[in-house]
């Protein structure tokens, strides 16, 4: 008997799978790599181990130690190494194990990679993705909980993003590596597991741009923007207001460089009040870029200043304190209070 | 120098290694009961090569630490209740509970600092080692890393510097066969990492790490070169971490054959039975001192946990003290008023 056809619906179920943004990312690292063979996966302990977030789980055992290369501790050789290869048509996705390793990686990163295009007017181009595992709430310490994106972001030639839940994990992944620029993949660690933030990721669907922001909550009271780690205190923020009758819009910036703040344009010349929330400490950061854009754009809008929350200016502090440290529901509302009562 | 027949020293390098093993186990416990936070690396199966090491060392000597760094902290004669407050985030901690376990420094025993980076330490070690050179001292450093470390770019860059200057550095490393799920088979190219000595002109050689004494001789040979201008050397030792890198690991990459097979050579059981005799030596120790260093061990680290216990917690209203220097301009030309 044959089988019947599937009608559109079940194609659809059969692409749709609920994941967490950990298994999002993994899933869309798998599926880059079977639409291309020039895609590999390097970095430390990402091949039989899968990495110690477990999110190139698999990836060795089905795509072979010649595409998934586990690397000795050396980050910038593996950064080094992945431009040559993007130089020689690879499509090389390295991984940093935690954030706070990257900076021997550093000079590769801003000296070469960032650069090459420019350097040689595009004869050379690197579209080399490194995936950082960045943020707080994990119970970790200095070097494994803290949020260095802004010091990427400063430097032209990259492209930085960072995902908030698992439809952008998957797509954020598939349109990195499909990328010609190098991208800087930064993923909240602690929010690779989480249940509640589960999604269905309908790998047949269309994705918005990779270097978009989007509004996830309607409101006209005041807007929120955040960015991955930080987007579920921003939306939580959001439904506390709401009990209190006001309605708050929150932004997702998804892509940190380039900026998209066209949509936070929009959103403030509506609400007036700004709250821009973030883990890294708030000095030459990039809250600091979008208050100050925004007060360039939307000057005559504001009702009340630019409110950041963000991570101190301290280094990361013990486990112990670091729900000091981290912006939580409180100090959120606390900037939202502060921009109405204005 | 002998360890196994002198009193004094076995009895000394072996409540060494048992206050490392019951601190090490003592973390993992208070890790898995949820009363510690952070990150823990134990170097349980490792004693003998920070006790070895630092019993080379005299005072005023100092050592740059990793990671894994308890054992070298404990062996150069830190505080265990500083220590353990350190690891339960309390004000009496060596670092007020800021730094944790992977970043005591006890500038009073010469502890330059544990690290988070790996081989963050080794160009630091060498910076040491040219100030000691700078002002005139005698003093040597020694630079503790594992196998993974060697493959770091700073690494490279701090050996070379300690050797084109010549500088009083013993580098150490404890080569306990993994980075991590990285094997050393599979991460150098070499068949031994003292092979990389060499290549920057300095002394290595290949040690057992698990025999206190071997790792002393060694370490007193690099030492005594230093201390006399003769410039660093590198010491690897062989070794092995029986538990996981940290508390998550799982351990895929390694056979429970080979884990077992290396606990069966515990740096531990060895040494109590050199002591008290098994060769042609006289025994250095009786059971009972056997029995008295066990002893001493195990109180200390019960005493080091209730006093770290009893102490204040790390405050979170000084959470952002000491990320400058206390107020004070510098004048320029100078040092501060
Ligand atoms: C620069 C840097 N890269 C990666 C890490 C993550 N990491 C911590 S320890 C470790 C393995 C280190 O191996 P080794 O130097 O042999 O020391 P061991 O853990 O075996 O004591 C890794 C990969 C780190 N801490 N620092």
């Amino acid at each position: 008997m044959a089988a019947p056809a599937a009608s559109p619906v079940d194609t659809q179920a059969a692409n749709t799978q609920t994941m967490t943004i950990g298994k999002a990312l993994n899933n869309g690292l798998r599926a880059a790599m079977e639409a291309d063979p020039k895609v590999l996966v390097m970095g430390e302990d990402v091949g039989k181990l899968g990495g110690v977030f477990r999110v190139t789980d698999g990836l060795q055992k089905d795509f072979g130690e010649h595409r998934v290369l586990d690397t000795p501790l050396a980050e910038s050789g593996i950064v080094g190494t992945a431009i040559g290869l993007a130089v020689r048509g690879f499509r090389p996705v390295c991984e940093i194990q935690f954030e706070g390793f990257i900076f021997p990686a550093f000079d590769q990163i801003s000296s070469q990679l960032a650069k090459l295009r420019y350097r040689t007017q595009g004869k050379l181009k690197a579209p080399v993705v490194i995936r950082v595992p960045f943020g707080g709430g994990i119970g970790a310490v200095e070097h494994h909980s803290e949020s260095p994106e802004s010091l990427f972001s400063h430097i032209p030639g990259l492209k930085v993003v960072s995902c908030s839940n698992p439809v952008d994990a998957y797509w954020m992944m598939r349109q990195a590596i499909s990328s010609d620029d190098p991208v800087m993949v930064f993923e909240p660690k602690k929010l690779y597991h989480s249940s509640a933030l589960k999604a269905p990721v309908d790998t047949t669907a269309t994705p918005d741009p990779l270097h978009s922001s989007r509004v996830v909550r309607h409101g006209d009271a005041a807007t929120i923007a955040a960015y991955g780690p930080s987007l579920p205190v921003a939306l939580d923020a959001a439904t506390a207001a709401q009990e209190e009758g006001r309605s708050l819009e929150v932004i997702d910036l998804r892509t940190l460089s380039p900026l998209d703040l066209g949509p936070v344009f929009e959103s403030v010349r509506r609400t007036g009040r700004l709250v821009v929330v973030s883990e890294a400490s708030s000095e030459v950061s990039l809250t600091s870029e979008v208050a100050a854009r925004v007060q360039q754009e939307c000057f005559y809008s504001l009702e009340a200043p630019v409110q950041r929350v963000t991570g101190f200016d301290t280094p990361y502090p013990p486990a112990k304190l670091e729900e000091h440290f981290l912006p939580d529901l409180d100090r959120v509302l606390y900037a939202v209070d502060n921009a109405l009562e204005w | 120098m002998t360890l196994t027949t002198e009193a004094d020293r076995a009895k000394h390098a072996l409540t060494t290694m048992w206050t490392i093993r019951r601190f090490e186990e003592a973390v993992d416990d208070m890790f898995a009961r949820g009363l510690m936070h952070g990150t823990m690396h134990l170097s349980i199966g490792q004693e003998a090569v920070p006790t070895g090491a630092c019993m080379a060392l005299s005072e005023g000597d100092y050592i740059t630490s990793t990671h894994r760094g308890h054992g070298h902290c404990i062996a150069k004669g830190a505080k265990l209740d500083a220590m353990m407050a350190e690891l339960l985030a309390k004000e009496t901690g060596y670092c007020r509970g800021r730094g944790g376990s992977m970043h005591i420094a006890d500038v009073a025993t010469g502890n330059l600092g544990a690290n988070g980076i790996v081989a963050g330490g080794v160009p630091i070690a060498a910076g040491a080692g040219l100030a000691v050179r700078m002002r005139g001292g005698s003093e040597v450093v020694v630079s503790f890393f594992g196998d993974g470390a060697v493959n770091e770019g700073a690494w490279h860059e701090g050996v070379n510097l300690a050797a084109i200057w010549d500088l009083p550095v013993v580098f150490v490393c404890e080569n306990n066969r993994y980075g991590m799920s990285m094997s050393v088979d599979r991460a150098f190219n070499v068949d031994t990492l003292a092979e990389r000595a060499r290549g920057y002109g300095i002394p290595g050689v290949t040690v057992d790490g698990n025999d206190p004494q071997t790792v002393y001789d060694a370490v007193a040979d690099a030492v005594r070169r230093a201390r006399s201008g003769g410039g660093p050397s590198f010491v690897e030792a062989l070794t092995y971490r029986w538990k996981g890198h940290s508390k998550s690991d799982k351990n895929l990459y390694r056979t429970r054959e080979e884990i077992e097979s290396w606990r069966e050579r515990d740096p531990i059981a060895a040494f109590e039975a050199a002591v008290t005799g098994g060769g042609a030596t006289a025994p250095a120790l009786s059971e009972s001192d056997v029995e008295e260093c066990r002893a001493l061990a195990r109180d200390r680290v019960r005493e080091a946990i209730r006093t770290a216990n009893a102490a204040p917690d790390a405050d979170a209203a000084t959470l952002t003290d000491a990320v400058y220097a206390p107020a004070g301009e510098p004048i320029a030309g100078g040092t501060r008023a």
